[in-house]
């Protein structure tokens, strides 16, 4: 973990409500696609975790949905704003176990940190394919992203305003074999991935969190390994050792 | 040269700054971002005779210049405390330790006390009876004078070390039970834990915490800390711990002038990682600032 100031760079919204912020800073920092990162915001006691997208050596991307004041706030960020941000929290994606081909489900704002995975596993010369999970069209991002990397794409929405109507798992069919899957998005859609996929995997939780760095206790959950800190050993938990 | 040093209970301190139980683990998460052996000491998370997973989550709500937390004492228990935690503590602290100690009954108390007075690190017993976040047991010690002062007679009775009382702040009357704690043989007084608070979330219609209730710390209740401690200070001849909402080397002196001989920094930590070693290294200035030359002479010097 390390503490440092970042600049913002850009700050654009890219869906109804989801915004992409380019951080300038040290980004050295974040070792793993799947960490997050803890921002610390004038008017607010405590900080707001948000995972990472992507990294650079002088840069951190982050993709945030606005969910409450906290986000509003960020938001509202101009070019040129400091920030005081904790980097380099949580465990992260463990590449070493993709296989020759990953299959990376990401729903809403779970979509972001499979972004850089997906980058660094097709750099390693893995196979990646994507699913993206939205409720609307509108809700959508990151798609093009997705596949300008070599990423094969696929999208669902639940109204079927775009891509394949339905949840992520109704589009596991196109998608066809894989080795191991990565995984984002709300706590239903984890669940909806481990029962319909067949092979070892990773999953990256939420929780409200105290400090985000392991000291409070604030977001513990049991596993069949003991208890874990969503923040420290987690935010990504292999398959095996989930508990629903 | 100013003096930074502080004396809690016959054991001298380098200075009076110590994060506070449940902001700073059992010490080595942090040790990885500094060296902790700059701080006075610290206090360990709250341990208790079984191991306790704590309540469900989200046990976290934030308020405006605080936070409400429910964790409610989640520890692996006072044997793999002393057989796992203490031994990776030891690899990186080298001062006394204040162990900090919760229970469900006057036996459990008693129980984890003597067992931790036994481990050489040990410099300080810290007896929580003020946990807001547990049932039948925790803040129930607290609230009144018989049973905080029960409390204190059965651990003095088993151990050998300090036992500093951990007060609650969610009473009617904190001086009798500080001035029970006291006639019953207590070696020091910390205040305050935490204050009972609630936040319920406008989209869901529902408490935020999934405990329902919380203890509130943070900035915002400072005020209410300081007053306590001063009030409690007029009572009571025994060291006094000072804490809730200290963020500042400034907090930490006046909480000092309200009668702390030491001070407890909490949730701050929690935001800054790196706000006690800041505050360690921020005193000898703030001090000359206000003209003090030694830490010791304020103590109690707004009365």
């Amino acid at each position: 973990m390390q503490q440092s100031i970042f600049t913002v760079r850009s700050n654009i919204c890219l869906a109804k409500g989801v915004y992409e912020m380019v951080l300038g800073g040290n980004g050295k920092s974040v070792t793993a696609p799947g960490q997050f990162i803890n921002i610390k915001l004038d008017g607010f006691f405590l900080r707001r975790p948000i995972s990472v997208c992507d990294w650079s050596d002088d840069s951190i991307t982050i993709i945030y949905k606005v969910v409450g004041k906290g986000t509003e706030y960020m938001a509202k960020l101009e070019a040129g704003a400091e920030l005081d941000v904790l980097t380099g929290l949580g465990n992260g994606y463990d590449m070493s176990k993709s296989g020759e081909t990953a299959l990376l489900i990401g729903g809403g704002a779970g979509v972001p940190p499979l972004y850089g995975l997906a980058k660094r596993l097709i750099a390693e010369g893995k196979k990646v394919k994507v699913i993206l999970g939205f409720n609307t069209a509108d809700e959508v991002f990151y798609e093009e992203n997705f596949k300008a990397i070599g990423a094969e794409t696929y999208v669902t929405t639940v109204d079927g305003s775009h891509g394949i109507k339905g949840f992520v798992t109704n589009a596991f069919e196109a998608a066809g074999g894989y080795d191991h899957t990565y995984s984002c998005g709300p706590e239903p859609m984890l669940k909806a991935v481990y029962n319909a996929s067949e092979t070892s995997g990773q999953y990256s939780f939420e929780e409200r969190m105290g400090c985000g760095f392991g000291a409070c206790m604030g977001c513990s959950c049991k596993t069949k390994y003991g208890n874990k800190r969503i923040c420290k050993d987690g935010p990504v938990l292999i398959k095996e050792e989930i508990i629903w | 040269m100013v003096k930074t040093a502080t004396n809690l209970c016959g054991i001298e301190m380098s200075n009076p700054v110590i994060p506070a139980s449940g902001t700073f683990g059992y010490g080595y998460e942090f040790a990885e971002l500094y060296d902790i052996n700059c701080l006075g000491t610290f206090s360990f998370k709250g341990t208790t005779k079984d191991p306790r997973f704590g309540n469900p989550t989200p046990r976290i709500a934030e308020c405006p210049a605080g936070m409400i937390n429910a964790v409610g004492l989640q520890n692996p228990g006072v044997e793999k405390v002393i057989s796992e935690e203490l031994p990776k503590l030891a690899k990186c602290f080298s001062k006394p330790v204040m162990a900090n100690v919760s229970g469900f009954s006057v036996e459990d108390y008693a129980y984890t006390c003597e067992k931790l007075d036994k481990c050489e690190q040990v410099g300080w017993l810290e007896v929580n009876v003020s946990c807001p976040n547990v049932h039948g047991g925790g803040m129930s010690f607290g609230t009144s004078p018989e049973a905080a002062a029960q409390v204190t007679k059965a651990v003095k009775a088993v151990t050998t070390k300090p036992v500093i009382i951990k007060l609650s702040p969610n009473v009617t009357d904190i001086v009798s039970i500080a001035k029970a704690c006291e006639e019953a043989g207590a070696d020091g007084i910390s205040l305050i834990n935490t204050l009972l608070g609630m936040r319920i979330d406008l989209k869901t219609k529902k408490p935020v915490i999934a405990n329902k209730m919380g203890g509130f710390s943070g900035s915002a209740i400072f005020p209410v800390a300081v007053r306590m401690v001063y009030q409690v200070y007029e009572a009571v001849n025994i060291p006094i711990v000072g804490m809730g909402g200290v963020s500042s080397a400034e907090d930490v002196i006046e909480m000092m002038l309200a009668g702390a001989s030491a001070v407890q920094v909490g949730a701050a930590n929690l935001i800054d990682p790196f706000v006690c070693r800041d505050i360690v290294n921020n005193l000898p200035e703030v001090m000359k600032k206000y003209g003090i030359t030694d830490l010791k002479e304020i103590i109690g010097g707004a009365h």
